[in-house]
C-alpha cells in the first residue's frame, strides 16, 4: 500500500490565444508519463493561473502561448507567483516563442522554454528531473 | 475492360510478394496522413466508378471535377494572401504592396481582441493589440486599413467570425464613404463559428444566438449584397487542430449542414442563400491524399445539397472553396525547407480545383511573415500558374486509378462519419457533447505519438536535423501599438457624438432582444463610430458568453 | 520546528497554499497525514457533505458550479473537490473540472482541488476520505465532492458524504431501466439535468416511479428535482432539497449514523494500512518469497502465502520479545 507522490503540473493557456492542440498533446502526454494534470482550458489571466496553481499544489505551471503574447503574459505569472511566496512552482512555457524572446523570459523566471518541434518525452524528462519532491 | 486483368493483377501480386523476402519494402504497412492503407499499386479494378455518374465532367454535378467548366483556362484561382498586423496603417501598406507585386484578392487578418470583440484598451487585451493581425477598435481604423484601396474593383476575404456582422457592416461603411454601391462589393468573411467551438477558440457567444447572427448576414446579404459570400465554412482549422483529412471533410460539412438547416429554419429558401456559401480547406502534406480529399468533398457536398436539401439551383450544390496550405506543417528548423513544403502543398490545391489560394511563407513557424517571405510565398502560386501547366487543363490528375480510388474512400469515410455527428443530434449536439473535440484530440496525439517514435518522419525535426543558429529578421510587433491604439480610442471617445453612439447601441440592445435583423442596427452604429468593444458588449449583455466545457 | 509542524502552523493560520500543501500530504501518505492531523485533535464543527454522483455528460460540474455560486451567494464557505479517473495504465491523470468553475474564481470564500482517483473504481480513494477529513479542520460550511461517473453504484461515495446527489440527464431513457439497483438506493436526492430536453418530464417520474418501489425501506424521502445547470434554473430548488435533507439527517439521527460509518470506514482503512506497510517493510527486509512464481508455479497458492504470513508473525513476535 505504498502510496505515491505523483508529480501535478497546471497546463494553462494565458491571454486570448485559442489554439490548444499543443497544451492539450502536452496533457495527454504528461498523464501517460504518470502525472496529475490540471488543464483549465481557454482565456486564463494570470490571477486565474495562479490561484489554480496555488489551490492544487502543482510543481509545474507549463504556459502556452501562440499568439505573441509571451513577452507580456509569462512574467506576470511568475510575477504573481513571487508575490504569494511561491517561486518554487517551476515555470516553463512553449508555443510560437522565437530564441530571441527565450534571455527575456529566463531572466524573468520561466524556466525553460520548450519551441516549435521539441517531443514531449523532452518535457517529461525535463519536469521528472527538475521537479524534487519533499 | 480487360476481362483477364483480375486474375494478372493477382498473378503479379503472388509474385512481388514472393520478391518481399530478398527486396523488402520500407514498411510493413503504408499508410497516408489520415492512416488510410496506400496499397502497392493501383489498376482499373479499383475504380469502382462510373465515369458519368461519379466523375463526370467539370461544371457538371456531381462537380468532382470543378464547379467551372473551364476553371483555370479561364481565371487563375485568387492569390489571396492572409495578411495584416499591428496598426491600420501598416496592414494598409502591405495590402498595397502585395497588390503591387500581382496578388489578386485581399484577406485580413485581424488581431484577437478584435476577434474576440474587445477594444484595444480591454483588460484583456494587454499583450495581444496587433500580434497576430491588425488592430480594428472603430470604423476610424478601418478606414485607414482601406485608404487608397477601392472596395468596388478589390474583393476582399475578412477572417473574422464571432463580430463579422460588425467588421461586414464597417467595410459596407468605408465603401459608402469612397462612394461604392453595396450591391457591387465582393468579398467573404468566414462568418463559422461552429469550428471556434471546436478549433479555433474566437467564439464570444453561445451556439444558438451566434447562429442567428449569421443567418441575420445570409438575409441581409442576399438582399442587398449580393456578391458577398456570406461564410467561409472551414475545415482549416480542424486540420490545424490535428484532425485526419476525413475529419477535415466530414465535420466542415455537418457545420455546413447545420447552417443550411438554420438558415432554412428562419424561412430562407435553400436556392437564396446556399450559391454564396463558401468552403475553406486546409492543404496538408499528403499529395494525393489532398487532391482526392478536394474532390471527394465537393462531390460529397453536390450530393448533400441535391438529395438532403432538395436544392434546385446547380450554384447552389457548387461547393467553392479557399485553400490554405497547412500552417501547423511548418518546421521552425531549417525554415528554407518550408517553402518547398509549401509548393507540395499548393500544388496540391490547384490540382484539387481551389477557387483561391494563400500560400504560408517560410518562416511562419515562428512569426509573421516578413516581406521578403511573403513576396517568395506568391512566386510559389504565380511560378505554378504561369509556369508549370497545371491550370492549362481541367482536373488533370482525374482517371489515376490511385487518386480515383482515394477519392472514393475518402467520401465514403466521411460521409459515415457525417451520419455519426447527425446521430448524436447534428454539429451544435455533436460539439457540445465533445464529439468533435475528442475526435480531433485523438488524431492530434496519434500523429505527435508517430513524430516521436519516428514512424512519422518530419524533415529537420526528427531527421536530417542539423544544428543552426537562431533565425535572424524575424518580423516583430512592437508593443507600442497597443499604446497607439489606446490613445486612438480616448481620441475617438472625446471626437465623436456620445449621444448618438447611446441611442444606436440601445436601439441594437432592442433588435437583439427581439427577432428583427440585426444588420441594419449594427450598420447604425457602427456610422456613428461605436467602438467593437461598445457594440459586442451591447451585444454580450443580451446573449451571454460561451464557455467551453469538455476536455481531454 | 519539523517541516510537518511548521506546515500545520500556516493551515491552522488559514493560509491558502498551507490548505493546498497539507492536501497534497494528507493524500499521498496515510502515515503522514496521520502524523499531520493527531495534533488537532477533534473538529471543531463538522461541515455539510455532499456528493455529486451520476454517468459522464450529466453535468455534473457544471451543476456543481452553481450549487456552489448559490452557497456562496448564502454567505457559505464552500470547498470544491473534484475528483476524474486516473489512468490504469499510466497511473496518471487528466483534471479537468476545474474548467467548468469558472464563476467562481477570484473569490477568497471558495477553494477548488482537483483530486485523481488514484485507481480507485468506485470513485473515492482513501486518499480522498483522508483529504476530506483534512477539510473538517478548515471552516467551510459545505463541502461538495464531485465524482467520476462510471454509472455503477457509488457505493464509496455514500460511505464518505451526508447526502449523495445523482444526477442524470433526459434522454437516458432506457438506461434508467437498466441502472442498477444500487443507484436508486444510493441516492438522497435525484436531479434531472439538462431539463430543458425533450423527455425531462417522463425521465424525472420514471425515476419517482422506481423510487417509490422503495419506500418502506426506513427511509428519508427521496426527491426529484428538474434543473437546467447552465441556466442555475431549478439551483434554489435542489438548494432547498439539501437544506430539507441535512435538516431531516439531523432529526433523524441518520447523520450521527453516517458519519461514524464514514469514521470507522477511515478507521479500518488506516489501520489496514498499518498493518500491510509493516508487512511490506519486512517482506522487503527479509529473503522471504513475496510472490508464488518461480519452481512452485501456481499450485500451491494458498499454503505459501499462509506460510509467508506464519514466517512474518514468527519473526514479529521474536523482535518485541527481543526488543523488550
Amino acid at each position: 500500500m505504498a502510496e505515491e507522490k505523483r508529480t501535478r503540473v497546471l497546463v494553462a493557456k494565458p491571454g486570448l490565444d485559442g489554439h490548444d492542440r499543443g497544451a492539450k498533446v502536452v496533457a495527454r502526454a504528461l498523464r501517460d508519463a504518470g502525472m496529475e494534470v490540471i488543464y483549465t482550458g481557454l482565456r486564463q489571466t494570470p490571477e486565474q493561473i495562479v490561484e489554480a496553481a496555488l489551490q492544487e499544489d502543482v510543481d509545474v505551471i507549463g504556459l502556452s502561448c501562440l499568439s505573441g503574447a509571451h513577452n507580456h503574459l509569462f512574467p506576470q505569472v511568475v510575477a504573481l507567483l513571487k508575490k504569494h511566496q511561491a517561486e518554487d512552482i517551476l515555470v516553463v512555457g512553449g508555443g510560437v516563442i522565437p530564441d530571441e524572446d527565450i534571455p527575456f523570459l529566463k531572466e524573468h523566471g520561466v524556466k525553460e522554454i520548450f519551441t516549435p518541434g521539441t517531443g514531449t518525452n523532452v518535457l517529461v524528462d525535463f519536469i521528472k528531473k527538475h521537479v524534487a519532491h519533499r | 475492360m480487360d476481362e483477364h486483368l483480375p486474375g494478372k493483377v493477382q498473378q503479379w501480386e503472388e509474385k512481388t510478394k514472393k520478391s518481399l523476402a530478398k527486396n523488402p519494402e520500407r514498411k510493413p504497412k503504408f499508410k497516408n496522413a489520415s492512416q488510410l492503407t496506400v496499397e502497392r499499386v493501383y489498376t482499373p479494378l479499383d475504380v469502382a466508378s462510373d465515369y458519368t455518374v461519379n466523375i463526370g465532367l467539370p461544371g457538371e454535378y456531381p462537380f468532382t471535377r470543378g464547379v467551372q467548366p473551364t476553371m483555370y483556362r479561364g481565371r487563375f484561382w485568387t492569390m489571396r494572401q492572409y495578411a495584416g498586423m499591428a496598426s491600420a496603417e501598416e496592414s494598409n501598406a502591405r495590402y498595397r504592396y502585395l497588390l503591387e507585386q500581382g496578388q489578386t484578392g485581399l484577406s485580413v487578418a485581424f488581431d484577437l481582441p478584435t476577434q474576440i470583440g474587445y477594444d484595444s484598451d480591454h483588460i484583456l487585451a494587454a499583450g495581444e493589440v496587433g500580434k497576430v493581425g491588425v488592430a480594428i477598435d472603430s470604423l476610424a481604423d478601418m478606414e485607414l486599413l482601406f485608404k487608397d484601396i477601392p472596395l468596388e474593383k478589390v474583393s476582399t476575404s475578412m477572417t473574422i467570425n464571432a463580430p463579422a456582422a460588425v467588421l461586414l457592416a464597417m467595410y459596407i461603411a468605408v465603401a459608402e464613404k469612397q462612394g461604392a454601391s453595396m450591391e457591387k462589393l465582393s468579398g467573404t468573411i468566414q462568418n463559422d463559428i461552429l469550428k471556434e467551438y471546436v478549433a479555433r477558440g474566437t467564439y464570444i457567444f453561445p451556439p444558438a444566438p451566434s447562429m442567428r447572427l449569421i443567418t441575420d448576414i445570409f438575409a441581409f446579404c442576399a438582399q442587398h449584397v449580393p456578391e458577398w459570400n456570406t461564410i467561409s465554412i472551414s475545415g482549416y482549422h480542424i486540420r490545424e487542430a490535428g484532425s485526419t483529412a476525413v475529419q477535415e471533410v466530414a465535420f466542415t460539412l455537418s457545420d455546413g449542414i447545420a447552417y443550411v438547416e438554420a438558415a432554412i429554419k428562419v424561412g430562407l429558401n435553400v436556392d437564396d442563400f446556399a450559391p454564396r456559401l463558401s468552403f475553406f480547406f486546409n492543404s496538408h502534406v499528403d499529395f494525393f491524399e489532398e487532391v482526392a480529399k478536394f474532390r471527394a468533398a465537393r462531390r460529397l457536398w453536390a450530393k448533400i445539397m441535391k438529395e438532403r436539401f432538395a436544392a434546385k439551383n446547380p450554384k447552389s450544390m457548387m461547393l467553392r472553396f479557399h485553400t490554405q496550405t497547412g500552417g501547423s506543417t511548418l518546421t521552425a528548423q531549417q525554415p528554407d525547407n518550408n517553402v518547398v513544403r509549401v509548393t507540395l502543398q499548393a500544388l496540391a490545391a490547384v490540382l484539387g480545383g481551389t477557387q483561391s489560394l494563400h500560400t504560408n511563407s517560410r518562416d511562419e513557424a515562428l512569426a509573421l511573415p516578413t516581406e521578403d517571405s511573403v513576396r517568395i510565398a506568391l512566386r510559389t502560386q504565380q511560378i505554378i500558374a504561369y509556369e508549370s501547366g497545371v491550370a492549362d487543363t481541367v482536373d488533370p490528375l482525374a482517371g489515376s486509378y490511385y487518386l480515383e480510388k482515394m477519392t472514393d474512400d475518402i467520401e465514403s469515410a466521411a460521409f459515415a462519419l457525417i451520419q455519426k455527428v447527425d446521430a448524436l443530434g447534428g454539429a451544435v449536439a455533436a460539439i457540445e457533447k465533445g464529439f468533435m473535440q475528442r475526435e480531433i484530440q485523438d488524431a492530434a496525439y496519434d500523429w505527435q505519438m508517430q513524430v516521436e517514435s519516428k514512424d512519422r518522419v518530419v524533415v529537420g525535426v526528427n531527421q536530417f536535423c542539423i544544428k543552426e543558429p537562431s533565425p535572424r529578421g524575424l518580423l516583430r510587433v512592437d508593443a507600442s501599438v497597443g499604446e497607439n491604439q489606446k490613445q486612438k480610442l480616448q481620441q475617438l471617445r472625446s471626437s465623436r457624438d456620445n449621444e448618438a453612439v447611446k441611442q444606436a447601441l440601445l436601439h441594437l440592445e432592442a433588435c437583439a432582444r427581439g427577432a428583427a435583423n440585426c444588420m441594419p442596427a449594427i450598420l447604425d452604429a457602427v456610422r456613428v463610430y461605436a467602438t467593437l468593444g461598445e457594440i459586442c458588449d451591447t451585444l454580450r449583455k443580451v446573449f451571454g458568453e460561451y464557455h467551453a466545457d469538455n476536455v481531454l | 520546528m519539523l517541516p510537518i509542524d511548521r506546515l500545520r502552523e500556516r493551515f491552522l493560520s488559514g493560509e491558502t497554499r498551507a490548505l493546498a500543501q497539507s492536501i497534497s500530504l494528507v493524500e499521498d501518505s496515510a502515515r503522514e497525514a496521520a502524523r499531520f492531523m493527531r495534533p488537532l485533535g477533534a473538529p471543531m464543527t463538522l461541515p455539510r457533505i455532499v456528493g455529486v454522483t451520476g454517468p459522464p455528460g450529466a453535468g455534473k460540474s457544471t451543476l456543481t458550479a452553481r450549487l456552489a455560486l448559490a452557497l456562496l451567494e448564502k454567505g457559505e464557505k464552500v470547498a470544491l473537490l473534484l475528483i476524474d479517473p486516473s489512468s490504469p495504465f499510466s497511473g496518471g491523470a487528466i483534471l479537468g473540472d476545474r474548467i467548468r468553475m469558472h464563476d467562481l474564481t477570484g473569490r477568497p470564500d471558495v477553494f477548488i482541488r482537483s483530486l485523481s482517483s488514484r485507481g480507485s473504481l468506485g470513485g473515492l480513494s482513501a486518499a480522498a476520505i483522508r483529504v476530506l477529513r483534512l477539510l473538517e479542520y478548515c471552516d467551510f460550511s459545505t463541502i461538495i465532492l464531485e465524482t467520476v461517473g462510471t454509472g455503477q453504484a457509488e457505493t464509496d461515495v455514500v460511505e464518505a458524504v451526508d447526502t449523495v446527489v445523482v444526477v442524470t440527464v433526459p434522454g437516458l431513457g432506457d438506461d434508467i431501466q437498466a441502472m442498477k439497483a444500487g443507484i436508486m438506493e444510493i441516492a438522497d436526492i435525484f436531479v434531472v439535468n439538462k431539463a430543458d430536453r425533450e423527455g425531462a418530464e417522463r425521465t424525472a417520474r420514471q425515476i419517482g416511479a422506481m423510487l417509490g418501489l422503495q419506500e418502506g425501506k426506513q427511509r428519508l424521502p427521496v426527491p426529484v428535482v428538474q434543473t437546467v445547470a447552465t441556466t442555475g434554473q431549478g439551483i434554489s430548488e435542489l438548494l432547498q432539497a439539501l437544506d430539507r435533507h441535512s435538516a431531516d439527517l439531523t432529526i433523524s439521527m441518520e447523520l450521527k449514523g453516517r458519519r461514524e460509518k464514514r469514521w470507522q470506514k477511515e478507521f479500518d482503512a488506516y489501520v489496514t494500512s498499518l498493518l500491510v506497510d509493516d508487512f511490506l517493510a519486512w517482506a522487503q527486509g527479509s529473503n522471504a518469497e513475496v510472490a508464488p512464481h518461480g519452481r512452485h508455479g501456481a499450485a500451491d497458492i494458498y499454503g505459501l502465502a499462509e506460510q509467508l504470513v506464519a514466517k512474518y508473525y514468527a519473526e514479529r513476535t521474536k523482535r518485541d520479545a527481543e526488543e523488550n
